[in-house]
């Protein structure tokens, strides 16, 4: 039998919060560890009162989904945690939004509905907005025009295990192009596949169709993250459980 | 690059290093913003500080030195400071081709704009650094080649106490505690600036050379004898003093920072918050320079010590609290304030932990106290000389069953793994004095086995060579060669691999003798030195601390070539055994240690004689006491911790 730590087991989850936050700034240079790191330091000195693991090292219960990649900005990361006493969830959103450094922004908190099903689950594509300094709104129209054109388009993506082939048209479900002389903006939606195609796979798509080479890095927003649905709009991963909080206010009131 | 007119604008560079940052590894440790980091604004302030650790920002970002100074000079309403690190190749490639100088990681504004840029040394083989940053900042790599417009180069730290082998590179350096001598140096500047700067960069430096502990060495000649020794250090001028002190801060507890330590959003090599606990110490560990020069011991009390984990613990949100000092198991009041400190932060999940501790099975007990919140993975300890005969020579006398006893009660109170450091090339040592360090680590095991009765139990033997350092009773030592220090660690690898069955639980950690080689170079270099320096330098010699990076050959080479006219070599600044009559060259920078009695410390080394520790036995006359008007500050206070509402609970 495994050995088990003296003392009382850890105290259970009695409350699940999900967080909406942003990277912003200099911070989109910040790593999916750094931020994780970063979480659990705030959580601390927020002083929420976290759920750990058992065991001989106890974590906290958090749970990350899909992280942008380094070096990618995001107004729109998920996060879930769990408490081992209830709290508001506006409190603890300001209070963690103040022990986090500036950049790191959390925007939304919300209580998980009871059985309203995994965030995971509510995440399966993403909306993406690049700016691409130096490369004209024409050129990229055109780049996109040729990109949407093709019904495959492979590059080379590198993986854990070396360079791999993708493709990376079938997950784009919408691609438009937008900005001023001087900088072009891409608009797109992206589905989650395995291995995961991000906005640097697209743009070395456009450089294999078109030759679109952005001279200096193009600089990518992931602006919202949820279900796609079939008017091609990335749905609130949050809204399930909204709905459901203000439905139980609603009871309470009527009683 | 525009014009030829320079302006400390103090301007963000940021627009500029973005586009670079997404082409370099780990970006995130060039752009700042961590919790508790300050931005002040540039024309608010008369005096614009940067702080540089000269490593990568990993290992900078948690330096004690760097922290405090940066939250004094802050706190100052006259003055900024922001920090800099060194940049990795990658990024520096691309900042020489896109024309981007060295910058500060806070607001991102180029070095060069600043008032003074002042560069802590814990270790020498940051020189190097040193120079690649000042060419990126565009900044002459000599003192003497720069004007008003450029900044101050200010050294400070442990290595600051043989500045010379950077003495052409660096305008001034600090001895000693940074707290109060980075109040005075900005006074000066502000006063100088406010005066509309008279007499130049020569006027400024001369009154910087004025205030206590800082050496400016454009002010003192060095003169050198047909043998290659020196003759004399003279100062040129009479305005600054013959020999320069350090500085000291007593009551730490008026000097309670960092108040709210720096959290970074990269990982850094220490991922906890620090305490320290006291500063200097007495122990009289003859290989030991931040003993030495640190003197006296100041505690600070168990209360502000109390205070300073709880509020940095409320500041941070890190885990993890290292009670640091020189000896932490030395503090008056440690006993009560493990338990104190444990008792409070019981069920949190806060650990509490000490550096590397002397052999001692108080220890042990301390560490339980410290761990009973937490899991009992390693415990360290310091014997640092293999043989009793050789600890002994080093004054840090424990014999060998004390040795074993104390190993012992660890795994037999569920510690599992226990790691040990020793030094090797120590003054006197021979095969054998190093050979017993495997007996050792045999016996251990047995004896650990035996008494947790559990195959499971591990020692790490972690040994590196010895280099002799300034102001130390070894600084007249001859160091043991690369090829002494090799031979030796292979001697010890085979005895400890002899049998098997004993040999599979005890790890060997340890580094190759060249490094040390060059680190001893630079350790107790002059002047001369700096030539070497500056040829590894340009022939792409950077983070000589990394193996990676490090290259013996390059050192060598430059060493050969840039020493021989001088009738000097390698040899001569590390394996040669100095005299008593030599003149060293840090003999003019005072760390109120009588050079006397360093040399009779030295010969009682040699003939294997203890000498006690001050704080509780009479003053020995070491001379530092009466030549900085300081004094011993230490407890009990016969106070106690009251328990707090705590982070985390
Ligand atoms: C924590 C620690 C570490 C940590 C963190 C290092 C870090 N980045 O800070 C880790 C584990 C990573 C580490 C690594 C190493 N360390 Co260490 N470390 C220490 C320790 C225990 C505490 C350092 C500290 O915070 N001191 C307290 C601060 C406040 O003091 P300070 O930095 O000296 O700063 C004061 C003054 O010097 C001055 N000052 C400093 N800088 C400046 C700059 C200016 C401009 C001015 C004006 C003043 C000034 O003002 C400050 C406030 O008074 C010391 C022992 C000790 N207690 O000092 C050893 C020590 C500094 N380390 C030492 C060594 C050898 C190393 C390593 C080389 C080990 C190795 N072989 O790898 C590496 C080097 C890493 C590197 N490249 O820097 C030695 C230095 C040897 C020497 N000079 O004789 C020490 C003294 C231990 C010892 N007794 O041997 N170390
Ligand atoms: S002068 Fe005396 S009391 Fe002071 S550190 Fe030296 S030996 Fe100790």
């Amino acid at each position: 039998m495994a050995r088990q730590p003296e003392g009382p087991p850890p105290p259970p989850t009695v409350q699940k919060l999900r967080l909406r936050y942003a990277k912003r700034g200099p911070l989109r240079f910040a790593s999916h560890r750094d931020l994780a790191r970063a979480l659990e330091r705030a959580l601390r000195r927020a002083q929420v009162p976290m759920a750990f693991s058992a065991g001989f090292s106890p974590h906290p219960k958090i749970s990350y989904v899909g992280a942008a990649p380094t070096g990618a900005a995001s107004e729109a990361e998920y996060v879930e945690i769990g408490l081992a006493e209830r709290r508001d969830p506006e409190a603890v959103r300001a209070a963690l939004d103040a022990s986090l450094p500036p950049g790191v922004d959390v925007l939304e908190c919300v209580e998980a509905a009871e059985g309203g099903g995994s965030l995971a689950d509510r995440i399966d594509a993403a909306r993406w907005r690049v700016e691409l300094p130096g490369v004209e709104p024409e050129e990229l129209a055109a780049a996109v025009a040729a990109f949407l054109a093709s019904d495959v388009v492979t590059v080379a993506k590198r993986t854990k295990n070396g360079l791999k082939d993708v493709d990376a048209r079938e997950p784009v479900a919408s691609a438009a192009s937008a900005g001023t002389a001087g900088c072009a903006i891409l608009t797109m939606v992206v589905r989650q596949v395995t291995p995961a195609v991000r906005p640097d796979d697209v743009l070395a798509a456009l450089a294999a169709v078109a030759d679109l080479r952005p001279p200096s890095p193009p600089r990518a927003v992931r602006e919202a993250q949820g279900r796609l649905d079939d008017s091609g709009i990335v749905a609130d991963p949050l809204g399930p459980d909204r709905a459901a909080r203000t439905r139980c206010q609603g009871e309470h009131a009527a009683v | 690059m525009t014009g030829t007119t320079r302006h400390a604008s103090g301007e963000t560079l940021y627009p500029r290093l973005e586009p670079l940052l997404a082409q370099v590894q780990k970006p995130i440790q060039y752009v700042g913003g961590e919790l508790n980091a300050q931005v002040k604004a540039w024309d608010d302030v008369a005096v614009h500080w940067a702080l540089m650790y000269p490593d990568a920002y990993e290992v900078g970002l948690p330096n004690q030195g760097l922290m405090i100074l940066y939250e004094v000079l802050n706190e100052r309403p006259d003055a900024l400071a922001e920090r800099t690190y060194a940049v990795w190749p990658d990024l520096a490639g691309l900042m020489r081709e896109q024309g981007v100088p060295q910058f500060t990681v806070d607001a991102h504004r180029a070095v060069g704009d600043f008032d003074l840029l002042g560069v802590s040394f814990a270790t020498e083989l940051g020189y190097t650094n040193l120079l690649e940053a000042l060419d990126l900042a565009r900044i002459p790599l000599h003192a003497l080649d720069r004007d008003e417009s450029h900044p101050v180069v200010v050294a400070g730290g442990h290595a600051a106490f043989n500045p010379e082998p950077i003495a052409d590179f660096v305008d001034c350096a600090v001895l000693g505690d940074g707290e109060q001598a980075v109040g005075d140096i900005t006074d000066v500047v502000a006063a100088w600036k406010e005066q509309g700067r008279p007499g130049g960069r020569v006027e400024l430096l001369a009154r910087l050379a004025r205030v206590d502990g800082v050496y400016v060495p454009r002010f003192y000649a060095v003169g050198y004898g047909p043998d290659g020794a020196i003759t004399a250090v003279t100062r040129t001028r009479d305005d600054v003093p013959a020999r320069v002190g350090k500085r000291t801060v007593m009551d730490l507890d008026e000097w309670p920072y960092p108040k709210t330590p720096l959290v970074p959003l990269a990982e850094s090599v220490h991922e906890r918050m620090s305490v320290e606990i006291f500063r200097g110490c007495t122990r009289g560990c003859r290989f030991c320079q931040a003993g030495m020069i640190t003197r006296p011991v100041r505690e600070r009390t168990i209360t502000g010590i109390g205070s300073m984990v709880d509020q940095g613990l409320r500041a941070t949100g890190y885990e993890e609290v290292g009670l640091l000092s020189l000896s932490s198991a030395d503090h008056s009041e440690i006993g009560q304030l493990a338990k104190e400190l444990a008792d409070r932060y019981e069920g949190t999940n806060t650990g509490l932990s000490l550096p590397s501790t002397r052999v001692d099975a108080f220890n042990v007990t301390l560490a339980n106290e410290l761990s009973r919140n937490g899991r009992r993975s390693g415990l360290t300890f310091a014997p640092e000389g293999g043989s009793e005969r050789i600890r002994r020579v080093i004054n840090k006398t424990v014999s060998k069953d004390d040795l074993v006893r104390t190993v012992t009660t660890a795994y037999a109170n569920g510690w599992r793994q226990v790691k040990l450091y020793f030094m090797c090339g120590l003054p006197t040592e021979t095969d054998e004095d190093v050979l017993e360090i495997a007996e050792l680590a045999v016996e251990v095991i047995r004896a650990g086995r035996e008494a947790s009765g559990s195959k499971d139990v591990r020692c790490t033997v972690s040994i590196g060579g010895f280099v002799p350092k300034p102001h130390t009773p070894f600084q007249w030592a001859g160091q043991a060669s690369a090829e002494t220090i090799d031979h030796r660690l292979r001697v010890l690898r085979q005895a400890i691999n002899a049998d098997r069955r004993i040999g599979r639980s005890i790890g060997l950690r340890y580094h190759d003798g060249k490094p040390g080689v060059v680190e001893g170079l630079l350790s107790r270099g002059d002047r001369r030195v700096g030539r070497v320096i500056e040829r590894v330098w340009r022939e792409g010699g950077r983070f000589d601390g990394w193996s990676e990076h490090f290259s013996y050959e390059r050192w060598t080479a430059a060493a050969a070539e840039e020493l021989s006219a001088f009738g000097v070599d390698l040899d001569w600044f590390t394996t040669r055994e100095r005299t008593q009559d030599e003149v060293l060259p840090w003999d003019h920078l005072d760390s109120g240690l009588d050079k006397e009695w360093l040399w009779d410390d030295w010969q009682e080394a040699l003939s294997e004689e203890e000498v006690a520790d001050c704080r509780w036995t009479p003053c020995y006359d070491c001379g530092v006491c009466p030549t900085n008007g300081t004094e011993i500050q230490i407890g009990p206070t016969g106070r106690s911790l009251l328990p707090l509402t705590v982070v985390g609970r």
